[in-house]
Formats: structure tokens, sequence, C-alpha cells
């Protein structure tokens, strides 16, 4: 393309123990929309943030608008170069004004004071170029998150910018919003200013854009026009495969139904507009069985798992343990005093407590059984517990009075997935378990969830990488939108089939197809 | 293995770790040199009538540290303990006052109307915080000046004297030799490092400071964690408060008047972190003669009392300012 805005080459950048970004490419011409497709880990958001600068990229070039950029730039410079990033977390203060936000940093001054006379005008200019309905004196706390998204768009156009960057833009909108942003975006386009789309709704990419790129596991796969190609084909070159796990054998133990989920359903939230909306979920797990969940983000698998385990309130439904009803429950206490552990999807956030040792992180929620004059901690038998579980797990540490924030994310998830085992559960749902750690000690987490499942446990495995939910389990279930929308046995199952039921806008005629 | 071997290696690289020394022996070091320092301006300084003031001094507010250091530790803070203390003692006074003055186990009805109400008082902040989801530092900042009110209203302003002998020997008397109080503090201290370092409940307060969402999501009850320390906090203000009563013979309404400064930087400059989960009750006990040292000595030296609240402010910002600091080192690898 001779006359490209955006022209990047192999752009490389490792994290320790992950290569993020193994030499991709991608140009986007002016005036251009340009999707920018992958699975969760195939090094989106690595390239986004290299673009906004981020993140510095360990090697490769970015040609700009006929230079070429410092790899050291700031964010800053890289906006007043023309790139501007709207992240799915929108960058607004949200009890400042409409216009304030559009200027922020960069006010219009007179006499050293800001002009709020020339600020609010300038920023009714835009809001009215676009078309909008935006009063400049609002709040942007008072405004939908479909107008927020509208004052992000509004913001980078104060900075003139050539190329904006949209992560995810529709994933908090509603059908009717995302048919104004799309009409807003081919307006910018007829402006000549380029776009960047990421989504994971293929039928907005197969609207609103005009090129695609597909990432992969680090690696540029291939780029080309939307119209050339279908829906599927795009699935296709996002899934295609080389990374192999090791697979779950068989036991053939499995057992009767331990958790057995009923009408799961709850409505959406009025404070918070990203709550995820529930409806009428039902799944059952065996004893000795290991259930994916497989969804995109915000689908409701994470949502669901934190029901069941009661860290989360719901509307409707009911969950049983062994054919005892236990919902509805309260707190994630009463769902382990039921049975049920969850290693949870954010590790760090949520599972962690990074300064404190090992010993303490491993056996918290057990030291009512390691207990002696009914208060005091049995050491003794806490040692022997941390012990046991340090062999069977082979978790590598120096000593157990270590800070577990010193160790491998691989071992800290060992030490957590420890803290679940050690509580006896009868059903274990792992969220995420090998999310960010590396390949080795992906392996050996997967080799723990079968000796679980071995021991006669119900386990189910939520995981954003389809084929470690395709490898680990023995029956996987597939989220969409709040919904389930199948569930079929491993062995039947391929990335093109679970992809059709998890993804948004792959029509009921491309399931057929995909079957 | 490999982590063990790389730990070694970066020890070895790095030589002597003047930080991480610093973080657990600092204040110790330079409470040690003050002691020196001031003994050498002024020998009555080590007299045994001045070391069992200090200790005594250091007793009363150091018995509130103790609850402090679990406040601090859940990641709050509780700035209701001077006037909770002046309003425990004047309460327990008021009613020993009411029943006739003095009588056979006066001090009993004292220290339990103290405790109790101290208690209650804490209860109070503790539920306020949980249930009504407000910041402990607006919710003990209103308790504040809530119980100097009170202590004012119950007896006008004015102070209840005219103990007994029985009464005043919890502020006066010895065992021993050792001043009543600071057995009581040494009592105190010792229960309190014990159930933080060997109890479930005391795991507990740690992981809640630590990372409260993990805690919940542990199946602890993160809310009853983080109301419990308010109370212990309570009774310990209470029972200061009556042990500060027997010590001066008067509740007075001014009692404890900044006390909630003392007490804070005591448990700060004792390395428990602001940010919650990290720290003991040994660093408050260290940190609670540091001021009281400090403060004793300045006056042996003359120095003015105005210079005085400069120095321990300064010192406080520096402490809290060191823990950020290390503890910006220790996340290195988070």
């Amino acid at each position: 393309m001779a006359d490209a805005l955006l022209r990047v080459r192999d752009v490389r950048k490792t994290f320790p123990g992950v290569v993020a970004l193994d030499g991709v490419q991608l140009t986007v011409g002016r005036g251009e929309v340009h999707a920018l497709l992958g699975e969760n880990g195939a090094g989106k958001s690595t390239l986004l943030k290299t673009l906004a600068g981020a993140q510095r990229a360990d090697q490769g070039t970015i040609d700009f608008d006929g230079r070429t950029l410092s790899p050291d730039d700031t964010p800053i410079q890289r906006q007043q170069a023309g790139i501007v990033t709207i992240y799915q977390e929108f960058n607004l203060l949200p009890a400042m004004s409409v216009a304030e936000n559009m200027y922020i940093g960069r006010e219009p001054l007179r006499n050293g004071l800001i002009d709020w006379q020339q600020m609010f005008r300038d920023a009714q200019k835009i809001i009215d170029d676009l078309g909008l309905e935006l009063g400049p004196k609002t709040q942007v706390r008072k405004l939908s998150v479909a107008e927020q998204q509208m004052v992000e768009i509004s913001k980078a156009l104060t900075m003139n910018a050539q190329l904006i960057i949209m992560d995810e833009p529709t994933a908090a909108l509603s059908g009717r919003e995302v048919d104004k942003l799309h009409e807003i975006i081919r307006d910018l386009k007829a402006k000549g200013i380029s776009i960047i789309y990421v989504s994971h709704k293929l039928n907005e990419v197969k609207a609103v854009c005009d090129r695609y790129t597909v990432f992969r596991d680090g690696k540029y796969i291939t780029s080309g026009s939307v119209a050339d190609v279908t829906v599927n084909d795009m699935v296709r070159q996002m899934v295609g495969r080389d990374v192999e796990f090791l697979k779950k054998q068989a036991t053939g133990t499995v057992g009767d139904v331990v958790l057995k989920i009923q009408g799961v359903s709850r409505a959406g939230s009025v404070s918070d507009p990203h709550a995820v909306v529930l409806r009428d979920m039902s799944v059952e797990v065996r004893a000795g069985e290991i259930v994916g969940f497989a969804g995109l983000v915000g689908a409701g698998r994470t949502e669901l798992a934190r029901v069941i385990f009661g860290a989360d309130p719901c509307d409707e439904g009911i969950v049983y343990v062994n054919g005892n009803q236990i919902s509805p429950l309260r707190s994630p206490k009463q769902g382990i005093d039921a049975g049920i552990a969850l290693v949870p999807e954010d590790r760090k956030q949520q599972a962690c407590f990074l300064v404190h040792s090992i010993r303490q992180n491993m056996t918290l929620p057990s030291l009512g059984r390691l207990t002696k004059w009914k208060y005091f901690i049995d050491e003794a038998a806490e040692t022997k517990l941390i012990e046991e579980y340090r062999q069977k797990l082979r978790v590598k540490m120096a000593n157990d009075q270590v800070a577990i924030g010193t160790l491998s994310g691989g071992n800290q998830q060992k030490v957590i997935l420890a803290r679940c085992m050690a509580l006896k559960p009868k059903v274990l749902i792992v969220d995420e378990p090998t999310r960010g750690i590396d390949v080795g000690a992906k392996a050996e987490v997967h080799q723990v969830l079968f000796d679980m499942a071995r021991s006669g446990i119900a386990v189910i495995v939520i995981s954003s990488e389809l084929p470690e939910v395709m490898a680990v389990s023995d029956r996987i279930v597939t989220f969409r939108e709040g919904q389930i929308t199948g569930s079929m046995p491993a062995g039947e199952a391929t990335e093109e089939k679970l992809m059709s039921r998890m993804a948004i806008g792959v029509g009921e005629h491309h399931v057929h197809a995909a079957e | 293995m490999a982590n063990t071997m790389v730990t070694a290696k970066e020890a070895g690289r790095r030589g002597f770790d003047f930080v991480g020394f610093m973080e657990k022996y600092g204040v110790l070091l330079f409470l040690i040199l003050l002691i020196i320092l001031f003994s050498a301006y002024n020998p009555r300084f080590l007299s045994a009538r001045n070391i069992t003031n200090i200790l005594t001094e250091v007793s009363i507010y150091g018995i509130i540290g103790v609850g402090m250091t679990y406040v601090i530790l859940t990641g709050g803070v509780d700035l209701a303990v001077g006037s909770l203390l002046a309003f425990a003692a004047m309460g327990g006074a008021y009613v020993v006052q009411a029943l006739g003055g003095d009588f056979v186990l006066s001090w009993l009805v004292a220290l339990l109307i103290s405790c109790a109400i101290g208690t209650a008082a804490g209860y109070l902040h503790g539920k306020t915080v949980t249930k009504f989801n407000v910041p402990p530092f607006i919710v003990t900042l209103g308790g504040m000046t809530v119980w100097r009110g009170m202590t004012l209203i119950i007896n006008d302003g004015g102070p209840i004297s005219g103990f007994d002998a029985g009464y005043r020997w919890w502020g006066r008397g010895d065992i021993l030799g050792i001043p009543v109080p600071v057995l009581v503090f040494m009592i105190v201290a010792l229960a309190g490092y014990i159930v933080l370092r060997y109890t479930r409940y005391g795991r507990q307060v740690y992981a809640v400071g630590g990372n409260p969402e993990a805690a919940r999501l542990s199946g602890l009850n993160v809310n009853y964690v983080l109301a419990s320390v308010y109370v212990i906090t309570g009774f310990l203000a209470g029972l200061a408060g009556f042990l500060l009563s027997a010590r001066l013979g008067s509740a007075e309404a001014v009692a404890g008047m900044n006390y909630e400064l003392r007490v804070i930087a005591s448990v700060v400059i004792g390395g428990t972190s602001l940010f919650g989960g990290i720290g003991g009750v040994g660093g408050t006990v260290i940190g609670a003669l540091l001021i009281g040292v400090l403060i004793n000595g300045l006056v042996m030296m003359n120095v003015s009392p105005y210079y005085q609240q400069v120095i321990i402010g300064v010192i406080i910002v520096l402490a809290v300012a060191f823990d950020t600091y290390a503890k910006s080192r220790r996340g290195g690898r988070k």
C-alpha cells in the first residue's frame, strides 16, 4: 500500500517467560477502518500498548505519517503525533464536564487563565460536527456508557488524531448504540481519519471494517480485505493452532452428579453498567468430571462461577451439592462450607496475599481444622499440611516463610491450588488456571487438575484459551452474552464449533455451516 | 532449587542489605542512641526514678498502642482513642463518686465501667465502619469530638477526684518495684503479641489488611474482623483511662488530649504499615518507648515543648517515608 498511514514492521516484545509479540506487522491506510483480530493472548493488547507509547517494543519499527517513531515515545508524544487510543476502560474524569474532559491538560488559555467560553465553544463545534447530542457542560458521570464513549471520540478529535485505536468499543453498547458508533466511524473515515478496530464481534467487523489483520500466539498470521472473506474464514484464521497441551485421559470413573445448577438468573445493575446479565443458566457436573466453561470475556462464565461460590448474589436459581440445596449463598464462607472451592480469575488481586508468607497464604481457609485449644494454630499440623502439598504439587520454594509475591506465577498458582485442595472440596472451580504462567508450569497445573478429578472431585475449568479448555475438559459448556449456548463432549469439540457458539454475530446458519 | 539459588546469588552480589537491616532494627538502634545521648547530657536521665517515670507514662498510651496495631494492620486508623480514654475514665469515676466515693472495691467498679464504656464505643466505631461503609478515618474523627464532648457533659467540664488508696494503687502502686501500669502494659502487650502471632484470629487480621478481597474469597468474615479491632482498641482505651485516672488521682476532661497522635506514632514508628497487613506488637512497644524517651529526654534537656512537637512530627513523617520506600523495594517482583 503506497499511501499507508501506519506501517508496523517486525515488532517484537517479550515479557519474562513469554514472547508476547513475535515479529508482527500491521499496515493501515489513510481513511481506512482496520480490524485487528485474534484470540485472547494473541498479542493485540500488547501491540496497542506499544502503539500508544505505554510500552516499549524490544525491536521493530513503527512508521507513522511518513516518519519513523522513536520507540521511547511517551503516550503524550504519541498523542501529539496523532495516535489516540480509546481503551475499554475509559480515561474520563466522571466529576468533570464533557468539555473539560475533552481538553484536559490542553485547555485554551487567555492571559494564563482557562478561557472557558472558548473551551465550551470549541467543544460544541466538535460535538456538532459529529452530529452528537451532548451538552459540553454536562458532568460525564451523568452520561451513559455509549455517550461516554462519544466523549472519548470527541476528545480524540481535539487532539487532531489521525489514527484512533478502539479496543472493544462495543463491549458495553446496545444494538442501537453500536449502529450509532458505526455511523460515526464512517464519518471519521470520510474525514480521512484511520481507525484500528479491535473486537471479538465479527459481524461488526464485517459491517464497518475495510481490511483486517489476524494475530495468533503473538505472531502475524494474515491480513486482507474484509469483503473477500466470510466470518467463518476469519474464525478459522484466528484459531488455527500450533500449541499442544497434554490431553486429559478419559478416566472412566465419572460418577454421580455432584454439582447441579438450575436456572441461575441475574438482572443487570443500574449502578454498574458493565455488570453481566445472566439468563437462566443450568449446568451439571459429575464426580471425577472436568467441565470446561468456554466463552468470551463478559459472556457470563466467571460471573456464574462467582454466583455458585457465593461471591456474588443472583436473583434466581438453585444450586445443589450432592443433591442438597445449598443456595441461596450469601458469602464465599457459605460456599466453602458447602464444599465448593474457587481459584479466582485474578491471582494477584483476588487470591494472593502478596506480602505474606507462603505459609499464611496456603493454610488461611483451612485454619479451622488446624487448631489446638480452639483458638491457637497447631503449627506442627500446619507444617505437615504445607509439606504434603509442597511435595504433591512440586512447589519450588526456599521455605514457607518466603513472601508469595517473590514466587513465579506458576508457583503462586500452585500455592493457591494447594490452598483449595487442603479444604478437601467436593467441587473445585478454577478460573483462568494458567493465565500469565509459562508453558512448563501450565502442564503441571493441568496435571494437578487431572489428579483432583481422579480423586472424585467435580471440577470446573474456566479459560479464555480454547486449546486449554479442549485439552483439560471431559465436556465443554459454551457461553455467549450471559447465556449457555451448548454443551458437548470434548472429544467432539473443534475450535470452529466452539467459536461459533461463543462469538457474537456468528448467526445460526454459521453454526450449521461449522458443524 | 532454582529460586533459592537466585536469592543466594542476589544477596551475595548486593552484599549487606542496609535497607532490610534498618527496616528490622533501625528503630531499636535509634532508641539506644537516644538513651546514650540523653544520659550523657544529663546523668539523672538514667536514675531509677526517671526510668520508672518514663515507663509508667509510656504504659498508658502503649496499652492503647497494642489495640491500634490491630486497627492499622487491617488498614484502618482510630483517631478517637484519646477522647475515649477521657470519657471512659470520667464515666468510671462518675459512678464511683455517685456511689459514695471511697468504698471497698471502688476501683473494681471504675475498672469495669471504664472498660465497658470503651468496649461499647469501640463496637459502635466498628459497626459504623462495616455496616455503613464509612471510612475509619471519618468514623473515629467523629468519635474523637463526640467522646470528648460527652466527657465534658458528664461533669460539666470539671474533674472528679477523691479516690481511695485501693483505686490509686492501680496508678501509683508497684509489685516488686515494678509500677502497676507497667505490669498491665506488659501483660497487654504479651497477650496482644500472642494473639496476633499464634491464633487463627491473628492470621485473619493480617489477611484482611493484606488483601480484603482475597480474604473474603478465602471464606473469612471480613466485616467481623474489621469491627473487632475497634472493639479491642476501645476496650484498651477504657483500661488505659482507668489507669491514668488512678495515676493522676482524678478523672479529667482534658485527659488523653492528643494521645491519638502519640499512639499512632508508636505503631507507625514501630514498623506497622499504614497500608495494612504488615507489622506487629513488638515494634509498637519499641515505638512507644522511643516516643516516651524522646519526650522525657527533651524535657530534661530543657527543650521547649514547642520544639518537642516539631521533632515528634518530623520523626513520624520520616518513619512513614521509610516504610513507603521499603515497601516499593519489597514490591520489586509483584
